[in-house]
């Protein structure tokens, strides 16, 4: 499934976010795996329930920091591309409405 | 946005960052008996194991020192009857943990305990797709029976699995029947680790070691796999080192991302590094991790890239391969400082591809199995 803006993203239920101390820094932990995330990704994975779409994730985002909806899209994508790519996010596009 | 942890962004070369793994040797005793075992020939007893306590107080030093990812290994973790404990005083540190078990010791009661304490990962280890040779590698009748029953409890838990099995000649044709086993398992992921030669591997070298032919099959049907079930399994393939012709770039360096601990308290760089006989490894019951980490002559010895000789030395690729493995060079000519012998630029380059068509052409003695309940 790929990943696009109309996918209801979330993570794996097995992904793991918390905030790491010795790193000062967010980290999210799956099997073999850790990636350290700075502020901007740990907000836009909050939002990742399962039940709002990517569109509507850059857009409450645009809204609330006041920023052109590309350059939120293009950091969403970013960060959810390179999650998807690791197998760490479920995309269901089926759920929609 | 995201990074991965291996690539810090402006950390100079020599800078030592956190730790990121520990893996937990909990104990030495499995039912088990697999000849290519990682543990050491000599094995630890049970009463010389680390208790309860201090187990847990590795745990908190390591996750004080940076740890996130801690693999609860052995030998066989299900020995251990503080395994519950253990996991939950795993968890309410806030480490991400993995059972890397051969599942034939805990029941669904107990495996439903682990996961009520909080357990993240189950990592099984499958010796062939089939009970029979199964069954024979492992040297334990009925093992691989109990080890698929032991995969759908893992699922039913909802907790994520992953298949690992070491590849070597006697289950390397049986690729297509793993992979077909791991998606009726329903696993996250397949791991596919062809045997290193140290430990009892080394032992029984001649019996395991594959021909280069069918080496040379394997990865290409495991790349074809890897290709037609991206979006269903991904498959992570550990490549063989003897028909290589450059070496792995071993635990992501020396001391650089894991820290061993063996049943008895040793800190270990690599879980073979115990093989290198000057080494003094220093114990936790003694030192702090973090000491251990930072300070020790152990730890410190193959560190980065200063202890090298030529040809690493001046070879442009040392940083990205740190000269391979030290277990490995030693295994191979006797000193851990040279370049890992799998590397066409060593000069024991020929010895190790003479040595391993040898080894290869060789009918297989019987296995000396690891016997070690
Ligand atoms: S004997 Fe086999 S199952 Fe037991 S610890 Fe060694 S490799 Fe793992
Ligand atoms: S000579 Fe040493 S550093 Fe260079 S590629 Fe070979 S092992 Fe790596």
């Amino acid at each position: 499934m790929a990943l696009g803006e109309e996918s209801r993203p979330r993570l794996q239920p097995f992904v793991r976010l918390q905030f790491d101390a010795r790193r000062e820094s967010w980290v999210l932990q799956a099997p073999e795996r850790v990636l350290l995330l700075d502020e901007s990704g740990k907000t836009i994975l909050e939002r990742c329930s399962g039940s709002v779409t990517v569109a509507e994730i850059v857009e409450g985002l645009a809204a609330e920091y006041d920023a052109p909806r590309e350059v939120i899209a293009e950091d969403v994508m970013a960060v959810l591309g390179l999650l998807a790519e690791r197998d760490l996010l479920l995309l269901d596009e089926e759920s929609q409405p | 946005m995201t990074a991965p942890e291996s690539a810090p962004k402006s950390a100079p070369k020599s800078a030592l960052g956190p730790p990121i793994g520990l893996l937990a040797e909990l104990t030495h005793r499995c039912p088990l008996q697999c000849p290519y075992c990682s543990n050491p020939q000599e094995l630890v007893r049970r009463g010389e194991e680390l208790d309860t306590a201090a187990w847990i107080e590795v745990f908190r030093q390591a996750r004080a020192l940076g740890v996130l990812q801690l693999h609860l290994s052995g030998g066989e973790p299900g020995a251990r009857s503080d395994l519950p404990a253990l996991v939950g005083a795993a968890r309410q540190l806030g480490l991400y943990s993995n059972l890397i078990t051969a599942g034939v010791l805990l029941d669904e009661a107990a495996l439903a305990a682990l996961a009520a304490r909080g357990l993240d990962h189950v990592q099984l280890s499958l010796q062939a797709a089939g009970a029979q040779t199964a069954d024979s590698i492992g040297g334990f009748r009925e093992g691989h029976a109990r080890k698929l029953a032991f995969a759908a409890w893992v699922r039913a838990q909802g907790l994520p699995l992953t298949i690992n099995v070491v590849l070597h000649r006697r289950n390397l044709d049986d690729l297509p029947a793993l992979i077909d086993l791991a998606l009726r398992l329903d696993a996250h992921r397949l791991e596919l680790a062809h045997s290193q030669y140290y430990g009892w591997a080394l032992r029984n070298r001649a019996a395991l070691l594959p021909s280069r032919a069918q080496v040379e099959r394997a990865t290409a049907l495991v790349e074809r796999a890897r290709r037609d079930l991206k979006d269903r399994l991904p498959i992570d393939y550990v490549t063989p080192d003897y028909y290589a012709r450059r070496p792995k770039r071993c635990m992501d360096g020396w001391a650089r991302r894991v820290i061993v601990v063996t049943p008895r308290g040793r800190a270990l760089p690599c879980h073979a590094a115990e093989t290198i006989p000057d080494l003094d490894f220093p114990n936790v019951r003694d030192s702090s991790l973090e000491s251990i980490w930072r300070e020790s002559e152990a730890f410190n010895r193959y560190r980065g890239t200063d202890w090298m000789r030529e040809p690493c030395r001046s070879c442009e690729f040392r940083e990205r391969d740190l000269g391979g493995c030290r277990c490995q060079a030693f295994a191979l000519t006797g000193e851990a400082a040279r370049a890992d012998p799998v590397c066409d630029l060593s000069p024991d380059h020929a010895a190790l591809q003479a040595l391993a068509a040898e080894a290869a052409a060789a009918d297989g003695p019987p296995y000396r199995y690891r016997r070690f309940a």
